[in-house]
């Protein structure tokens, strides 16, 4: 099976490469991104049989100067080939069914090659490998957030995605290097005989940390997310969003559970339920006062995020504590939750990306009312809306229900002061799963709900074929994974068991469970209920109540009439994104995002409307967009002296730093 | 013959909390109205009120979606499930296993979204509005829901209502300061849902200051006949819960046969009672307040509650 995958992507590699040559015409872009889409389908496929058989490796006939590259199949990277395979096959379909006319090659170039680069992190089993792979999926993604480099604002959303992937494997780098100590071989198997202790294991955790939480888009790395997704083409967004950020998380997860030993203090877990915590209630709040579609699904990624990364560091606190069920259970709600946000997020930008590309916006200002002019569309949002506001029974409630019950039972370490925040963290993140209700309620009900703001919104059009099937695919998907969580956390069981020591607690196929004995949830039974719930109403209503609606005219609040030219009424008297969002800016926004609200009244008399601005900052891109340029200035104008020294001056500086380096190496050598 | 009886007792409840959920908001208004010195409408009006609406054909807007029509049948659903959860005079129904106090919150929150999209539907001010100040609430008060729940699962070790019921029964709690913060945190969560005083005036049509109202503006005939039914529901379903997780006196106990029923019945009813009486003399006591400061409300409810559970991490030294 993984020469197979190592195959696979070896040829999308390659495929990348022919997307010069596809280019050229229709046909050629079509055949390319057909071609992503089986590949998504075999990365799936490779990763249930990967779950299912045992863990192999292979040892490729290259690699760097000091020995082969190394590629692996076990348990964990199979779990994580899954959200992987969905969201580029998905998003390989919608890109397929939205071809019209000829793509730019710097479109379609990179993909494949992103594909491979993800599939490749995922895959490695040395360092040199996962390396390889980070940086292909950094560089590749970077070049389709670029790509319509024409506007300022998306060539400043590269720079800074750049530069955040940079750090991201600059910190990976030394992060590898720390852990392979002076040995110098930095194969995985190698790395887990000597499992860092100390400050050299809180070193690299902090390292990995900063490497993969800059590209999962953990606070305070999470900046770049808002920016670079609306900067991406629709179905680049779904996968960077869906899939890239998991390989982040993946990465995250080897580190502190695998290579880094199981014998690691409980308190490693903290600075994850603490950067987890701050980055759902930030970014979830965020999604609640942006008003472009795909910005605030961006900024719904880091809320997710943040709850992944809080059960991955609970289940490393109850390993630390020997309590290894219960780190099954809180890995358990990670990687089910890992697999649920993926499936619903890709769902979730692709149909903001065909909302994009029927109604010409990404602005809910600009949008309104698109559930009659795209059903298809509308209803399948509206699936991973609920999801994605962790609606029983859907997917995102499952594995909300698993975290909570995993934070819920956090007081079982010992320690009080970690009783204490995880009692914090607890809070924060049902603070944080409502305020994601309300930010879906938001986007879906803005967008597709209410009256046309726009002509171009009252005119839209569906694009049908491939992009719907892209549509329905994860909105089934999201169902079905939502009805049989017990289902996927058996098939995650040899993924847990390498993670926690334990398996999950067993509630049997159809139920998950908090422990042996405790709270139980039945997605099937749930569902049943609410189904007869439902029907015993429209039952008993039919019967008493006339048949039928009648239709007249929407009470306006009072407004008077709409003038000829807006037929669909004023879109002024709809409550518009800003105003959706006024309760929460004003409650929590002022605090945490330094919300601001001023009002323009002009004096009596004066027929100028009123206006109200409102504005809010991230204050992590405040402070990096601030300091961080001059000190880079500050370093230039330092650096630029050097071009004035003399010949001499210059080879003594060489021969200065080859005197360093060697007597570096004779002190490490010494050693 | 235990199961017998778990369905029988499932089937009894659940017609019990249908048919009181009507009768219940009466009790409360008329308990409020005799409180302000008025004659007030017969406890059964609400019932009335519901069948009359029904037999009336309702008017939708003419850019309504299927949202309008739809939305009505799932919040009624979601509240009836939620409803046929909690426990009110047994223990060990036939849904016991599934009665799970996180699942109780996310079908509320269902049924909730359920109107705030309804809300939003015909594109009116007010619904919105309306939508955005009710999940906002929400916002704040599923925090101080999950931090008693904490307290709670801690005492039960379980998240599960009946095990809950049943650890405070009979686990020989006493009186705990935890149990009380949590039973403080979860009142003020329980009157923000149920959008009663001071968190919202469910007697008000004034515009400034609704919220709940708000979004079944434009629902009228059966529609609004469901929409109130399930505000009905949700209402009972919270003083079932108080009453099942703080008063757990009377309870009959899991497979017990139905002679135990009577006095479970009657201390259901008795407790109902007692809760409406508070209830009403709470909202008549007090004013509601300004719509910016209701975050303050739930954040001390929080703060109670996270208070609530690091008492018990101090005091029991949990280790």
């Amino acid at each position: 099976m993984l020469t197979a995958l190592a195959l696979l992507v070896a040829t999308l590699a390659a495929l990348g490469f022919a997307g010069l040559a596809l280019a050229r015409r229709p046909a050629g872009a079509r055949l390319l991104h057909g071609a992503c889409a089986v590949a998504g389908f075999a990365l799936v496929a490779g990763g249930v049989a990967g779950l299912l058989g045992g863990p192999q490796t292979i040892d490729l006939p290259f690699g760097p100067p000091w020995g082969p590259a190394r590629l692996a199949l076990d348990p964990l990277s199979s779990w994580f080939l899954l959200p992987l395979g969905i969201a580029v096959a998905c998003a390989s379909l919608f890109a397929l069914g939205g071809i019209h006319g000829t793509v730019p090659a710097r479109e379609l170039v990179p993909w494949p090659l992103f594909i491979a680069g993800m599939a490749l992190t995922v895959l490695s089993a040395d360092g040199f490998t996962l390396l390889l792979g980070f940086e292909a999926m950094s560089l590749a993604s970077w070049a389709l957030v670029a790509h319509d480099h024409a506007q300022a604002e998306n060539r400043r959303a590269a720079r800074i995605y750049l530069g955040f992937a940079g750090f991201g494997g600059l910190t990976l780098i030394l992060a590898i290097g720390l852990l392979a100590g002076g040995a110098g071989d930095v194969a995985f198997a190698v790395l887990r005989e000597a499992p860092p202790e100390g400050l050299r294991a809180i070193g690299v955790l902090l390292l990995v940390l900063a490497g993969t939480g800059s590209k999962a888009g953990l606070a305070p790395l999470h900046v770049w997310l808002p920016l670079a997704h609306p900067a991406a083409p629709s179905h680049v967004s779904a996968v960077m969003s869906g899939a890239m950020t998991k390989v982040a998380l993946y990465i995250l997860a080897r580190f502190a559970f695998d290579l880094m030993g199981p014998a690691q203090p409980f308190w490693m877990g903290a600075p994850l339920i603490a950067l987890g915590a701050a980055s759902a209630v930030i970014g979830a709040l965020r999604a609640n006062l942006e008003d472009d579609t795909k910005t605030l699904l961006a900024c719904s990624t880091i809320e997710n995020v943040g709850l992944i990364a809080m059960g991955l560091g609970l289940a490393l606190a109850f390993r630390g504590s020997d309590l290894t069920a219960m780190a099954a259970l809180a890995a358990g709600a990670a990687l089910l939750h890992a697999l649920n946000h993926a499936v619903f997020k890709t769902l979730l930008f692709l149909a903001a990306g065909e909302v994009l590309h029927g109604a010409l916006s990404r602005r809910l200002d600009r949008l309104g009312g698109l559930i009659h002019r795209m059903p298809w569309t509308a209803w399948a949002a509206l699936v991973g809306t609920a999801a994605a506001a962790s609606l029983p029974p859907l997917s995102g409630f499952a594995s909300e229900w698993l975290l909570l019950q995993a934070l819920l039972a956090g007081w079982r370490v010992g320690d009080l002061a970690f009783q204490m925040g995880v009692a914090a963290a607890t809070a924060l993140a049902a603070l944080a799963a409502a305020l994601a209700a309300s930010a879906m309620v938001r986007f879906w009900g803005l967008a597709f709900l209410g009256r046309p703001r726009t002509p171009r919104a009252a005119g839209a059009e569906e694009t049908g074929g491939a992009a719907r099937i892209a549509l329905l695919l994860p909105a089934g998907l999201t169902v079905l994974l939502g009805l049989a969580p017990g289902l996927m956390l058996d098939l995650a069981e040899p993924a847990l068991r390498l993670m926690a020591g334990a398996a999950a607690p067993r509630a049997g196929s159809l139920a998950i469970g908090a422990a042996e004995g405790g709270a139980r949830y039945w997605p099937l039974f749930v569902a049943a209920l609410l189904a007869g719930a439902i029907g015993l109403a429209v039952w008993l209503v039919r019967r008493r109540a006339p048949a039928g609606v009648a239709r007249g005219p929407a009470w306006d609040c009072g407004f008077i009439a709409a003038p000829p030219h807006l037929p669909f009424g004023d879109p002024a008297t709809q409550p518009s994104a800003a105003g959706f969002g006024q309760p929460l800016r004003r409650m929590l926004g002022e605090s945490l995002l330094a919300a601001r609200e001023s009002v323009t009244m002009p004096p009596p008399g004066d027929t100028r409307p009123a206006l109200l601005r409102a504005s809010h900052h991230d204050p992590v891109l405040a402070a990096l967009e601030g300091p961080l340029p001059r000190w880079r200035e500050a370093i230039a104008t330092q650096a630029e002296k050097l071009r004035d020294l003399s010949i001499r001056q210059c080879l003594g500086l060489t021969f200065g730093a080859v005197v360093l380096m060697l007597a570096l190496l004779a002190w490490l050598e010494a050693r | 013959m235990a199961v017998v009886w778990g369905i029988l007792a499932q089937i009894l409840h659940l017609a019990l909390i249908l048919a009181a959920a009507p009768a219940l908001t009466g009790v409360v208004r008329w308990l409020k109205a005799r409180m302000m010195g008025r004659q007030g409408p017969h406890p059964l009006q609400p019932l009335r009120d519901l069948v009359k609406l029904l037999r009336k054909r309702p008017v939708l807007a003419e850019n309504a979606s299927a949202v309008s029509r739809a939305a009505p049948y799932v919040a009624v659903g979601a509240a009836v499930a939620a409803a046929a959860l909690v426990p009110s005079f047994a223990r060990g129904m036939a849904f016991a296993p599934l009665a799970d106090l996180i699942l109780v919150a996310g079908l509320l929150a269902l049924g909730r979204v359920a109107m705030a999209l309804a809300g939003m539907d015909v594109g009116t001010p007010f619904g919105g509005l309306g939508a955005a100040r009710e999940m906002s609430f929400a916002a704040l008060a599923e925090p101080a829901l999950v931090v008693a729940a904490l307290t709670l699962a801690i005492l039960a070790a379980s998240t599960n209502l009946d095990a809950i019921a049943g650890a405070v029964r009979d686990g020989g709690l006493g009186l705990r300061v935890s149990l009380g913060l949590a039973l403080v945190a979860l009142l003020a969560v329980a009157v923000a849902e149920n959008a009663r005083i001071p968190v919202d005036n469910p007697a008000t049509h004034l515009e400034l200051t609704m919220v709940h109202e708000a979004m079944i503006l434009e629902a009228s005939g059966r529609h609004l006949a469901l929409w109130d039914y399930a505000a009905m529901l949700r209402l009972t379903l919270w003083l079932a819960l108080l009453a099942a997780v703080f008063l757990p006196l009377g309870l009959a106990p899991p497979g017990a046969a139905p002679h135990h029923w009577i006095l479970g019945l009657l201390a259901w009813g008795v407790k109902m009672a007692g809760l409406a009486l508070a209830l009403a003399a709470f909202e008549s006591a007090i004013a509601k307040m300004r719509v910016f400061r209701v975050p303050e409300f739930l954040g001390a409810a929080l703060l109670l509650g996270l208070l609530g559970a690091i008492f018990l991490f101090v005091s029991t030294g949990l280790t």
